[in-house]
């Protein structure tokens, strides 16, 4: 717009336009000059250091490349969700490790996220005391380093605590002791498929239910119970199927000898500690991010809400929710990745996540740092990239569509 | 009849003050739901204090010099483990006759600090450059020496509370100009430059510190010229202020977004050069804009300043963990005694600063309604 302004200025006064300033009082000259100055420094930057590193190693007499994924690793991990055994290679224990990193995360985001809703929520209470405690757990948790967390749950608590033969017992079957947390272990038999095709089942048609009554409401404005309905198909279908294929599954308790307690599910006190720690250091940032959310919805749209006669639980869900979202997913999002990122700090406890096995006991055995570094970093990047994609299409979803 | 204008007075204070009876029904007792709620977290107060007020004050061994002292059935925190390794826990290995050295730089750090933190002090320009130029310097041959009259300590020796504040306090100093650098090269005209500012910045914040560590520690001599090998501690900071500069770009980018775009435009039109608009119109509305960011920044990486022990530095954390090591002060209740100190003093510097950026945040807020 503004260029083609001043050109019908200078026609209009029959003027030639003035020629572009010539060399360096051209700003595009001078543009292109410093980006190339930039990027000529950048890559002469690059170059130094990889010749500097080729002639490195070749004085150390490593060799480069990715070969060595394929050698016999010879150590064992303590924690594996996928067979491993010191026979495996270097790249098995790179997927062991890259495995321990995303159950610990996911479990980790989930608790997290549960509890700093929790927290968020209970903050604004016009319960003084909920209110009280919880911004009295945001301040203490979100203030201490999480290392020091870690080093508290594992170091001064979980080791410490008594062996398998005096494990607290806080329920029947679930067992803590210096050897990790025991819980009841479901058995499945070969009917579970069907229990949990029925499962799935159940959720996709609940979704059809409620999209379908949604569309209904638009068109009609006739209401239909869809989320009661969904919820007990949800919970009615698995049950039928349970009864039917004749209890599919059962929890199997841990058994003690005399030693030690063998069957059951074995939580590793590492892995113990390192959800504790994460969870709760991450709840008390999502906390205030919640917290932030609520109210940041003004409260002229509760009360337009009351007025039109909604009811407090629509009013909740239908307009301070969607609202409130649209300010929390953001920071929400890298607060997840934070938790993801932090759980890197699992080397300090010795859990085997990905950095502790890979950047830590891969790389001391084979010295191939670069290529080490190099993979773990990608890891991580990837998993950023991959969460703030999911994220962004998720927030562009949400978005205001300002019309 | 006139209407009354009340829009600008306080609102009324009630009439009656309320009851402390009255005040518990409104506020814990409104509902069965609410009873229910402050129940439950009476409970999880009593499940939680008692124990703890009982471990760190009333059950605690408070004095003796051995573990010995500690060694009664039942009792409850050590401190005196944590009396006799003050000295460890703030200088680490340093050694004892150059005490002085670290304390003379930590008061002349707060000699800097404090009076740049209150707003409305003069000279505030002159103290910034003093900061960032002078007092590193002045701190690096106050605490490694080599000079005549102050002998030389290697960085190995550095430990505690003073490598804590070195790493942190190196990271932010760096990071302010690095990551003003970056900011403004991620908004940049030219496509080069914006493109190498976005991968830089994402590239870090995309990777966990610990793995930039371990870059600094392991993969980065292999980068570097043979005989030329920085120590330890030089590498990790450079690492550090690599990785928080990322951060520090994100938040002068806020800042910068918040400025309208025709302060710039005006400064380009009096005849102002690209940097002079910058230096002297754009970046100081917008770093004042974001001095709670760049707190909160520095929390962050104060809190992070811990993950050196992973490298092998012993920072505030690294060196309690290696004294309760230390056979002479095995006690059983040494983990739980020594971890509370330090979450402790960690709590009081993170929650102290904080507190700083809440009062900054309300004080920006008044001045912008104004």
């Amino acid at each position: 717009m503004r260029r083609r302004y001043g050109r019908h200025m200078s026609m209009g006064q029959g003027q030639k336009r003035p020629r572009a300033a010539f060399g360096w009082y051209n700003p595009r000259v001078r543009s292109v000059f410093y980006q190339s100055v930039v990027l000529v420094s950048v890559l002469g930057i690059v170059w130094f250091f990889a010749a500097t590193a080729q002639h490195n190693l070749e004085r150390l007499n490593i060799s480069s490349g990715l070969g060595f994924l394929d050698t016999t690793a010879g150590f064992g991990i303590i924690q594996t969700l996928i067979p491993y055994s010191e026979q495996s290679s270097y790249g098995r224990a790179f997927l062991v490790g890259l495995l321990n990193t995303l159950v610990v995360a996911v479990i980790g985001i989930v608790l997290a996220t549960l509890l700093g809703f929790f927290v968020g929520i209970a903050r604004l209470s016009r319960n003084w005391l909920i209110a009280k405690l919880a911004a009295a757990y945001v301040e203490i948790m979100r203030n201490i380093p999480l290392l020091l967390h870690l080093f508290f749950w594992y170091f001064a608590v979980l080791r410490p605590l008594p062996g398998p033969e005096n494990s607290l017992t806080p329920f029947d079957g679930v067992y803590l002791n210096n050897r990790g947390l025991i819980l009841p272990a479901p058995v499945f038999d070969g009917s579970a498929v069907y229990f949990f095709a029925s499962i799935v089942l159940a959720l996709v048609g609940s979704a059809f239910l409620i999209r379908w009554s949604k569309r209904r409401q638009i068109a009609t404005g006739q209401l239909f119970p869809a989320w009661r309905t969904a919820i007990g198909l949800a919970v009615a279908l698995p049950a039928l199927v349970w009864l039917v294929a004749g209890r599919p599954f059962e929890l199997e308790f841990a058994v003690r000898d005399a030693f030690d307690y063998t069957g059951g599910m074995r939580l590793l006190p590492e892995f113990v500690a390192l959800v504790l720690g994460l969870t709760l250091y991450t709840a008390a940032f999502i906390g205030e991010i919640v917290r932030a959310g609520i109210q940041s919805v003004s409260k002229g749209q509760r009360e337009a809400a009351a007025a039109l006669g909604l009811k407090d639980s629509t009013t909740l869900r239908l307009v301070v929710i969607p609202q409130a979202l649209r300010l929390i997913i953001p920071p929400l999002t890298s607060q997840i990745l934070n938790l993801t990122k932090n759980s890197s700090l699992a080397v300090a406890i010795a859990y085997p996540d990905l950095v502790a096995v890979f950047a830590g006991t891969v790389l001391n055995q084979t010295g191939q740092a670069i290529e080490v570094i190099a993979l773990t970093m990608a890891v991580y990047l990837t998993l950023s990239l991959l969460t703030s994609l999911a994220m962004n299409w998720y927030n562009a979803r949400i978005a205001l569509k300002e019309r | 009849m006139a209407m009354e204008d009340v829009t600008g007075r306080p609102p009324p204070k009630n009439a009656m003050p309320i009851s402390p009876i009255g005040w518990a029904r409104r506020n814990l007792f409104s509902s069965v739901g609410n009873t229910i709620l402050t129940l439950l977290s009476l409970y999880l107060l009593w499940l939680l204090v008692p124990p703890f007020v009982d471990f760190t004050i009333f059950s605690a061994v408070w004095t003796g010099t051995t573990r010995e002292a500690c060694l009664v059935p039942d009792a409850g925190a050590c401190w005196p483990f944590v009396w006799a390794n003050i000295d460890q826990f703030i200088y680490g290995r340093y050694p004892p006759s150059e005490i002085w050295r670290v304390n003379l730089t930590f008061a002349l750090g707060a000699a800097v600090i404090i009076p740049m933190l209150i707003p409305g002090l003069p000279a505030r320009k002159l103290n910034l450059v003093f900061l960032l130029v002078v007092y590193p310097l002045v701190a690096l041959v106050l605490l490694a020496g080599d000079r005549p009259g102050l002998p030389p300590v290697p960085t190995s020796e550095w430990g505690g509370l003073l490598v804590t504040l070195v790493v942190a306090i190196t990271g932010i100093v760096a990071s302010l100009p690095l990551g003003v650098l970056l900011a403004l090269g991620r908004r940049s005209d030219m496509p080069a430059i914006r493109m190498l500012s976005i991968i830089f910045i994402e590239f870090w914040r995309g990777v966990p510190l610990v793995t930039v560590l371990f870059m600094a520690s392991v993969m980065l001599p292999l980068f570097l010229p043979e005989g030329f090998s920085p120590d330890n501690l030089l590498r990790c900071l450079v690492g550090v202020a690599l990785f928080s500069s990322a951060y520090m770009a994100e938040v002068v980018r806020g800042g910068l977004q918040a400025i309208p775009a025709g302060q710039y435009e005006a400064a380009r039109a009096v005849g102002l050069t690209y940097w002079q608009a910058m230096m002297q119109v754009v970046l100081p509305q917008a770093l004042r804009h974001v001095i709670p960011g760049i707190v909160n920044t520095f929390i962050g990486l104060f809190k992070d300043t811990t993950l050196v022990l992973i490298v092998g530095l012993f920072d505030l954390l690294g060196q309690v963990r290696a004294q309760l090591s230390d056979p002479n002060w095995t006690v059983p209740q040494g983990a739980l005694t020594g971890y509370i100190f330090a979450a402790l003093v960690f709590w009081a510097f993170c929650f102290g600063m904080s507190q700083y950026s809440n009062f900054m945040e309300r004080r920006l807020d008044t001045s912008r309604e104004r």
